[in-house]
């Protein structure tokens, strides 16, 4: 009951919905990028939308199923394979033990998602699953997943009649995840208390520009490449609390959109934040990707967060019996 | 949005922080009576255990407390989460804050001021044309404030210390700033619990553990707890590392 990493991914680390609770204490939540692609591939494999799971980026991991797995991808699509046979995206697979999952090229989104039934067997740190880098404590020992590590899984149904020595089934459902993220590179934002500071060109600007997210972007936050931005007369801040989604204007006129990993506070101009239901599809960008920005009120985007919830809700009641029908006839 | 609200001793604003948290903000400064009131009302609403409020962020002059808006819709679903989330506290504003409540802890840490684990100390010398001894003496002498934790876990902002030896970041910050290293930003002083990037001019060294994962209470300090350092040599900071 375990799956075992032969070759290690760029940043393979186990993520739930973060930790909550401390950030009085300088401690962040973390948790996964991309808050869709956790619940989906949880509910694929009937597991409760926030347990925990492997984050994972291009290079992805090599790993091995020690046992007969039930586990979905959700996120990016990394083309993967298992023993050398394309898998989906989006979708309940079972495999037999041994069978042996790689990721083969980027062909959409930035970060990829591994749920297994029975969750993993790991220690909470503070209450979360969630890795902390800094820190290095939660997760896996606290760090990204090397060679040879093994996460042990915490119960396993048994397959065995479903198996019937087929090495692989990808069971036939999938997660219609159409209206999780933003439609096009367009992603909203509400504004921030410092937002009146920028000059109107500024404001303009900010909503005709074409963003592109710099290389220099990672799970504290996306840097981002385009026209300076300017504020009509400098401001000093003492230091105040930052949030995921939160863009941060830098001192050279560009700006800095927080995410998973953000610090607490900080000093900069807070101009926006990129509502939380389009966090998801920002943390599906990966360096280079273009995106526009537009502004929406608070209303509209806690109301867009509730229509996510509610897509998420009906993706996993849909999900419950389709696994429950499914064991049961056969 | 943003409104004045009379009563709380001192004035305040509440804004949302996008549509997952809401800021109460006594304006932009660093002084003792605003942190008070940040810290007594975040141990109010502590106490007062608000649906759908997931974390508090207490900082120099605002408190913002990070909420559920779906979690308030559900218990709440004729209102707009914003709304009711803002009703909830400037119900709890309504009582003038009382920071009697609130004391934080008495706590010593020792700092090594040597010029091994004092890279700035000699460039703070030159700049306020004190000695190295009167540097430490200044930074010794008050009793500072907690004032926030932040950027990283367990880094203290406290204040302020004396105007002679505050001094701004540096221009060029750091690549990796040891665990430990106290330092000075303006008229704040700090210390990196972590190894880790940074701007502020470092001026000695702590050899206790600001911040510990494996404890339920994983950082030495908490806000509003107020702090002395006391110079230790480089012997004895070995000494005190190794817990002989």
């Amino acid at each position: 009951m375990s799956l075992r990493i032969l070759k290690p991914g760029l940043l393979d680390t186990i993520q739930d919905r973060g930790r909550f609770g401390y950030a009085q204490l300088g401690i962040n939540p973390s948790g996964a990028m991309d808050l869709v692609a956790l619940a989906v591939s949880n509910l694929l494999t009937g597991n409760a939308a926030g347990d925990a799971v492997l984050e994972m980026h291009f290079p992805a991991p090599a790993l091995c199923f020690e046992s007969d797995t039930l586990f979905a991808l959700a996120g990016a699509d990394f083309d993967a394979r298992l023993d050398g046979q394309p898998v989906p995206v989006h979708a309940p697979v079972l495999v037999a033990a041994g069978g042996i999952l790689e990721f083969r090229k980027p062909v959409s989104g930035a970060r990829g998602y591994l749920a297994v039934a029975g969750r993993f067997g790991l220690e909470t740190w503070l209450g979360s699953y969630s890795t902390h880098l800094a820190a290095q404590a939660g997760g896996f020992r606290g760090r990204a997943l090397q060679a040879g590590d093994v996460l042990p899984l915490r119960r396993q149904a048994d397959y065995t009649n479903i198996i019937q020595g087929k090495n692989s089934w990808v069971l036939p459902w999938k997660a219609n995840v159409s209206g999780l993220y933003p439609s096009g590179d367009t992603l909203r934002f509400c504004a921030g208390p410092e937002y009146d500071y920028l000059t109107s060109e500024s404001k303009k600007r900010l909503e005709t520009a074409r963003w592109k997210v710099a290389r220099q972007s990672d799970r504290m936050g996306y840097r981002t490449e385009g026209p300076a931005l300017t504020l009509s007369e400098p401001l000093e801040l003492v230091s105040a609390a930052v949030v995921p989604g939160t863009i941060q204007l830098l001192p050279n006129g560009h700006f800095i959109v927080l995410m998973a990993d953000s610090q607490t506070t900080g000093g900069y101009p807070r101009i926006g934040h990129i509502i939380s239901a389009d966090l998801p599809g920002l943390a599906q960008m990966g360096p280079w990707v273009a995106f526009s920005l537009t502004q929406v009120d608070l209303e509209s985007a806690m109301e867009e967060k509730y229509r996510q919830a509610q897509w998420i809700r009906q993706l996993g009641w849909g999900s419950f019996f389709n696994i429950r029908k499914f064991i049961t006839s056969i | 949005m943003q409104e004045e609200i009379k009563p709380a001793v001192l004035p305040c604003r509440i804004y949302p922080l996008g549509d997952s948290a809401l800021s109460i903000d006594w304006g932009n400064r660093i002084d003792e009576a605003t942190n008070r009131q940040v810290l007594t009302l975040w141990d109010r609403l502590r106490r007062a255990r608000l649906p759908g409020v997931s974390d508090f962020v207490p900082a120099y002059s605002s408190l913002t407390l990070l909420f559920d808006a779906n979690e308030l819709r559900r218990r709440f679903p004729t209102q707009s989460p914003y709304t009711k989330m803002r009703e909830m506290v400037e119900h709890a504003l309504a009582d003038p804050l009382e920071s009697s409540t609130v004391l934080g802890r008495q706590i010593q840490i020792p700092v090594c001021y040597d010029p091994a684990m004092a890279p700035d100390l000699p460039a703070l010398a030159a700049r306020s044309g004190l000695t190295a001894p009167d540097i430490i003496q200044l930074h010794t002498a008050p009793e500072y404030r907690v004032f926030m934790l932040g950027f990283l876990p367990g880094f203290p902002y406290m204040g302020t210390v004396d105007e002679r030896i505050a001094a701004p970041r540096l221009a060029q910050p750091r690549q990796r700033v040891p665990a430990g290293s106290v330092g000075i930003a303006g008229v704040q002083t700090g210390i990196y619990p972590l190894e880790s990037p940074g701007g502020w001019n470092l001026i000695g060294r702590t050899p206790l553990l600001m911040f510990d994962g494996q404890h339920t209470a994983p950082t030495l300090l908490q806000p509003g707890d107020r702090v002395r350092f006391y110079a230790v040599s480089l012997e004895q900071f070995y000494q005190i590392q190794s817990g002989a």
